[in-house]
């Protein structure tokens, strides 16, 4: 091997030697992660066109203002802002792991693997809370000429245009006893759901707060698609993240690369792992910046 | 070159550790990204917060946080995933390929805002229905 690359020291591509001096798996690690750049790049893309051709598009400090255990307060950005923290300290344990790996430290591959699969649950939990509010987070919403209570779903979205005091005034007789109740019942709780719903349906009508009302058009029906979808595959790339992460820490506990002599399984884990926030760095730009 | 003397003197030996792999660098590229994300955050919120009509200083706002996102880009690939530390024959089978970002990114959006142009001009009713209303600022104004 040695008098071989002597042979051809001056070319890289002449045989004998790796012209990309890595390994075999972490090249193809490489390559593959380049295609998955082109899956989500495309993704993305496409998201982007729809984008482009609509007059209207939801904003995003309106849609992403919530934070688990504050109720209604109006925090743009903030939930989101706190995931991003999470998954760029975790692709910083990752860069540590793969560091103690390159001097064979077990124990410190280890503990930072380990802060690692913390992160990366953290961040699903963190994206489950959030799939959560806004499937089941309804608002108040015009369609066809009544107001309805929508979530963000996949085919429905409530973050349209605003509508104004005039037409909400003709919706609200149109709409049902339920609708209305709800609405009154947000913020007045002087009488049960029930017992509002059971009243007359003007006397219903005037207790509606109007002042306090924003209502909205539904939105753009690609935005739950995209949103769900998008986000939804990144998910699943940091799942999948984990789940490797989890095996490379059991093999390393077991002793596997100490054996081997090296910590190369841990470097094409990290370099996934880092992908997965690289990734997160544009969906976070698309989706929740712009 | 240097670049190429180093390829010829390096030899075979895959478990290489990457000469600048040391725990500051670490952290330091660390302080970089939240930096980075932070100021994304505060022209992020700043758009939201001006509530500005689609006008320049709103593209140019976007624009600026997508150079810093394309900068943390460069950041976790060149430092955290070690690429930067690679020799330039795998840098080059990486990133090439990746240069047709630049025409498939290009084409799409046009693509997109040309269909819009178009739909605007033949299809009125398209255009009433999803042009925001005047209405929204005099409102949240009572």
């Amino acid at each position: 091997m040695a008098t071989t690359a002597t042979m051809h020291q001056t070319k890289w591509w002449s045989g004998g030697k790796s012209p990309f001096n890595v390994e075999y798996g972490k090249l193809m690690m490489w390559y593959f992660l380049m295609s998955d750049t082109f899956t989500f790049g495309a993704f993305l893309i496409s998201y982007g066109t729809i984008r482009f051709s609509q007059n209207f598009w939801p904003n995003p400090g309106d849609v992403f203002n919530t934070f688990p255990f504050t109720g209604e307060a109006n925090l743009p950005l903030a939930f989101v802002s706190l995931m991003t923290f999470i998954l760029i300290m975790s692709s910083v344990t990752m860069v540590l792991a793969v560091h103690e790996g390159h001097h064979g430290n077990k124990k410190g591959v280890v503990k930072w693997l380990a802060w690692t699969i913390v992160g990366g649950l953290a961040f699903l939990s963190c994206q489950a809370w959030e799939w959560t509010h806004m499937l089941t987070g309804e608002h108040p919403t015009l369609i066809n000429g009544h107001i309805e209570m929508i979530a963000q779903t996949v085919t429905h979205s409530p973050w349209g245009r605003h509508v104004d005091q005039g037409a909400i005034l003709d919706a609200l007789k149109s709409t049902s006893p339920d609708v209305l109740a709800k609405l009154v019942y947000e913020h007045n709780h002087t009488m049960s759901l029930a017992q509002l719903t059971a009243l007359p349906h003007d006397q219903l009508m005037n207790m509606v707060n109007i002042s306090e009302l924003h209502i909205r058009e539904a939105g753009p029906v690609a935005f739950g698609g995209f949103f769900f979808g998008i986000t939804g595959f990144h998910g699943f790339h940091v799942f999948s993240g984990v789940i490797v992460n989890l095996i490379m820490l059991i093999m390393t506990n077991n002793g596997v690369f100490e054996r081997r002599g090296h910590y190369l399984m841990i470097e094409k884990a990290g370099l996934y792992w880092h992908f997965v926030d690289l990734v997160w760095v544009f969906v976070f730009l698309c989706f929740y910046l712009i | 070159m240097s670049a190429e003397q180093q390829n010829v003197s390096a030899e075979v030996s895959f478990p290489h550790e990457p000469p600048t792999d040391n725990v500051k660098r670490i952290w330091k590229t660390f302080w970089i990204l939240l930096i980075i994300t932070i100021i994304e955050l505060g022209l992020g919120l700043l758009i939201h917060a001006l509530d500005l009509p689609d006008d320049l200083t709103r593209l140019l706002l976007k624009g600026t946080i997508i150079i810093l996102s394309l900068a943390k880009a460069y950041f976790i690939v060149s430092i955290f995933m070690h690429l930067g530390d690679e020799i330039r024959n795998l840098i080059l089978t990486i990133v090439i390929p990746l240069m047709l970002f630049i025409w498939f990114i290009i084409a799409f959006i046009l693509d997109g805002d040309s269909y819009k142009h178009l739909r605007n001009k033949y299809d009125k009713h398209f255009l009433e229905r999803t042009t925001e209303l005047p209405v929204k600022k005099a409102e949240q104004a009572k």
